[in-house]
């Protein structure tokens, strides 16, 4: 039986963030995926013959900055392409890069942007620190003191805007400081791309400034998500880590209420010092590990541990360059705050919105592998798709399409013309294939009832679990998901500070 | 009324009520668990004498019953109690306690198992969502039956004798075991079991069967001078068996609002019935730290100057400093003594210079008595015919 000082489960970005982070300081760890590449949400998926889109994410806001030194990906052949531009697409549409446009609201906008750039500033730290315990011992108090004074250090009126804001929904921002409608609606999606939330919906800003604490700019990697990926494998590798492909992981074994080791689907069995699951919280401790290791009531928790999944992933075949502003920009569709909330409001009820909100680009305009030779393929992510449609699966997806396709006709005239082949991945389709649960973004809604030490629950919020020698690495930790390794980073922190 | 309004109805009635209300003389009725029961028929120093010296009938239909059935019954109730309940023998009965995550009781019971995976629990709180919630992940079905079991409790040292005269030979049942009888077309369970600490038994039927089994045990009991008994006399016989009672000795995990409340199997003097061999089960990655960390808390007997109950008095160290507070005594008839259960601070447990500051009503004036306690064992009260088999025949 093969022994490792550490398995980690899940070969997404985090994993391999926290795998890279172990092998660096000497652990011997081995990756676990169950995919036939690693990468997770970082993958690239031939969904037609021929055609290939990234199989979820397909920007990043950047990856965490000690990840890119600490693995030294750069070296490994990570490279990004120049930050992507905003064009909102309305009968007069609407170029946005970070906070420079133009019109009428141009000052204004920029302004806001400036403002939470500002708070998304001070913020930005916590995402690369463990969260605290509400305890008197064991925090890192330095750290956390410094932070609240880089918040408390924004000057007094910036301070009292900042807590005007912070809980504030996106909606009431939009309204109060911008006037034109695409600027509106642009912000209504950001905040809540991702999220089970309307803009609306209490605390929607506070998502739009984690987003912003991520990174300023929308970015696409030289050579597509999946050559992230594998440059974050290449990494790894270099460090020593084993990553295994096809490798699901069917179960935690436990002995003498430890974690120590897993088996395979397979029935294999691989032992370890430690386990670190970079898959979602509520898969690991309700299927992993089970019942009998862990205490009723934090197992009932983690059942309640909400997970609704609201984005669909569209991708289409095309025979020739869509006919939009600029190939190269983030295409986003989202009329007005109005038209966000409404394309919300169904799905609280199981239904399909009349007209979804999405972005969308066009990876093949970066890349010209991804189709062949004058042939495009378009990544939309769309919102907001119903995690239990009502009318069953197959029949949500059809009208999904159906309507998401009428949307894209209304703002790029003749495409439908173009679509050789579509594919819409529903929350559920997402669940299935890369292990979501409920299809979340986040592997667990990032919404601050589930935040900082709440993530995913307050006896795992430190990466630690209640089972002594298990830990969490993934997006359903904090600070939540998107293409970026923090967590995974933070997590490995976490099991070599133990 | 309905689900919204079941509160703005009067208590519920027993099934055995067409018999206790005629003999309940002074009408004397709590409330328990949503029924009504009675606190004294008459007099309690007489029921209690009944309790120690001749055989007494409680009506125990509104205990609090779960019926835990399926393949993995005994899985599930390993992860819920404390005890080993995979262990316990088909037809037996234990006493077992089952915590919260961070290991404080949250209801002490009595479990019996019927057969492989069958499974009774008996006790003082409701509990269904926990006990749902913790059956999440195991092939088990639990459901309340509250309802649908009528028992009584017949303690006594006559009562294997009232027994015999009813026609159920109980003469080889050992403590904690049980048997079924025949009786009118249908069954009756018997258990060695009760809540006196004396010899006893309790009679589990169902609800039609009630009113003629009461009938035919006054019946056969009147000889020994059988006696119903209400729950005044009961607390007294329990308190000088040193047994407790959740909601009166402590309070339930879930209950409690305050955080200092809660208290765990070690502070309750529980802790002899945790197996940690048996796997993981709630609570024990908490119990297993306090364990090496110590606990905040110690339940003790106390042997109390004089014969003024010291119910809900303070507990001082060197008559100056709060060590604790008694939560329940009395004057024991049964040793003459009177006795006391008292949760105190855990560096006291040993009883060095504690004191308990009594209020005595004497003629409707207070006067306050300062008084040296001693720690004792508990039970205060332990008779060898409480374990007998056979039991003595009187
Ligand atoms: C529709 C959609 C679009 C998105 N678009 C973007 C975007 O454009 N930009 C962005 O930054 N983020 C995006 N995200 C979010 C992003 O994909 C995730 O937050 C991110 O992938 C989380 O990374 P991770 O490493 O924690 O988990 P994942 O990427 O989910 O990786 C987990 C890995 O674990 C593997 N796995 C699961 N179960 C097992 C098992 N039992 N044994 C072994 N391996 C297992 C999976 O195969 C997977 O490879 C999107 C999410 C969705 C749903």
């Amino acid at each position: 039986m093969p022994s490792f000082s550490a398995i980690v489960i899940g070969g997404g970005t985090n994993g391999l963030a926290c795998a890279g982070r172990l092998a660096a300081k000497g652990c011997r760890v081995v990756v676990l995926e169950a995919g036939a590449v690693a990468g997770g949400g970082a993958a690239v998926r031939e969904f037609a013959p021929g055609y290939f889109a990234p199989a979820l994410a397909h920007t990043t806001r950047g990856v965490d900055a000690r990840v890119m030194a600490g693995m030294a990906l750069e070296r490994h052949g990570l490279g990004f392409h120049p930050a992507l531009a905003t064009c909102v697409l309305n009968a007069e549409p609407l170029s946005v890069m970070r906070g420079k446009t133009t019109g009428a609201d141009a000052a204004a906008y920029a302004a806001l942007i400036a403002k939470l750039s500002e708070f998304a500033r001070v913020l930005a730290p916590f995402r690369g620190l463990t969260p605290p315990r509400l305890t008197s011992s064991g925090n890192e108090w330095g750290k956390l003191a410094r932070l609240g004074l880089g918040i408390r250090a924004l000057g007094k009126a910036d301070f009292r805007e900042f807590l005007r804001m912070i809980l504030i929904n996106v909606a009431d921002v939009a309204e109060d400081e911008l006037t034109d409608d695409r600027l509106k609606g642009l912000l209504a999606f950001d905040a809540t791309l991702g999220a089970w939330l309307g803009p609306r919906s209490p605390n929607s800003l506070i998502l739009l400034l984690n987003q912003l604490a991520c990174g300023p700019d929308i970015l696409v990697p030289k050579g597509g998500m999946a050559a992230l990926a594998a440059a974050m494998v290449r990494a790894a590798e270099a460090a020593g880590v084993v990553v295994r492909c096809n490798a699901a992981v069917a179960r935690v074994l436990v002995t003498e209420d430890r974690a120590c080791g897993v088996e395979l689907e397979s029935g294999e069995v691989l032992a370890a010092d430690k386990v670190i699951s970079a898959i979602s919280p509520r898969t690991t401790f309700q299927k992993l590990v089970g019942p009998r290791h862990l205490d009723a009531g934090f197992f009932s928790r983690v059942q309640h541990i909400r997970s609704r999944g609201g984005a669909a992933k569209l991708h289409l075949a095309l025979t020739a360059a869509p006919d939009v502003p600029d190939l190269q920009a983030r295409m986003v569709i989202a009329p007005s705050v109005r038209v966000v909330e409404e394309a919300f409001n169904p799905v609280k009820y199981g239904e399909v919105p009349k007209a979804p909100v999405m972005e969308f680009v066009v990876p093949s305009a970066f890349e010209g592998d991804l189709a062949s030779e004058g042939h495009h393929v378009l990544s939309a992510i769309v919102q907001f798709a119903p995690h239990a449609p009502k009318a069953g699966l197959e029949a949500a997806r059809a009208e999904m399409l159906e309507n998401t396709l009428a949307v894209l006709e209304a703002h790029v005239p003749g495409l439908r013309g173009l679509v050789a082949h579509a594919e819409l991945l529903m929350p559920q389709d997402i669940e299935a294939r890369f292990g979501m649960v409920g299809g979340n973004w986040h592997h667990g809604e990032l919404a601050v009832e589930q935040m900082l030490f709440l993530r995913p629950l307050r006896e795992a919020a430190q990466y630690g679990t209640p089972l002594p020698g298990l830990y969490l690495a993934g997006a359903g930790s904090h600070p939540g998901g998107g293409i970026n390794g923090s967590a995974g980073w933070n997590a490995a922190g976490m099991v070599l500070h133990e | 009324m309905n689900d919204l309004t079941h509160f703005e109805v009067p208590l519920r009635q027993t099934p055995f009520h067409a018999r206790t209300a005629v003999l309940n003389k002074l009408n004397r009725w709590g409330p328990w668990a949503g029924y009504m029961t009675a606190l004294c028929f008459g007099d309690e120093a007489m029921e209690h004498t009944a309790i120690r010296n001749g055989a007494s009938v409680y009506d125990l239909c509104p205990m609090v019953k779960y019926r835990v059935t399926g393949a993995e019954a005994a899985a599930f109730l390993d992860r819920l109690t404390i005890r080993n309940a995979g262990k316990l023998p088909v037809g037996s009965v234990h006493y077992t306690v089952w915590c919260d995550d961070e290991g404080r009781v949250l209801d002490d019971g009595t479990l019996f198992r019927h057969g492989v995976g069958d499974y009774l629990i008996c006790c003082q709180e409701r509990h269904l969502p926990w006990l749902l919630a913790s059956s999440a992940g195991y092939d088990v079905a639990v459901r309340e039956v509250t309802e649908e079991v009528a028992a009584l409790s017949l303690q006594g040292p006559c009562s294997a004798s009232v027994l015999d005269a009813a026609g159920f030979d109980v003469w080889g049942l050992k403590p904690f075991r049980m048997v079924r009888f025949a009786f009118q077309g249908g069954k009756v369970t018997v258990s060695r079991t009760g809540f006196t600490g004396d010899l006893g038994y309790e009679l589990w039927m169902e609800p039609a069967q009630a009113l003629p089994f009461w009938d035919h045990l006054f019946a056969s009991g009147a000889p020994w001078g059988i006696r119903p008994i209400g729950t005044d006399a009961l607390n007294l016989a329990r308190i000088e068996a040193g047994f407790i009672i959740t909601n009166m000795d402590f309070i339930p995990a879930d209950q409690a609002l305050r955080e200092d409340r809660a208290r765990s199997p070690f502070e309750l003097g529980l802790d002899w019935m945790i197996d940690w061999d048996k796997g993981h089960f709630t609570g024990r990655r908490a119990l297993l730290a306090e364990k090496e960390a110590g606990s905040d808390w110690a339940l003790v007997g106390l042997d109390v100057p004089g014969n003024i109950s010291a119910e809900g008095s303070i507990l001082y160290h060197g008559k100056k400093r709060e060590a604790g507070f008694v939560t329940a005594a009395a004057w024991s008839p049964s040793v003459k003594r009177s006795v006391a259960l008292a949760q105190v601070e855990a560096k006291y447990r040993k009883g060095d210079d504690l004191w308990v500051e009594i209020y005595a009503l004497r003629e409707l004036q207070y006067v306050k008595l300062m008084l040296p306690v001693t720690v004792v064992e508990r039970p205060f009260f332990n008779p060898a015919r409480k374990r007998a088999t056979p039991p003595g025949r009187f």
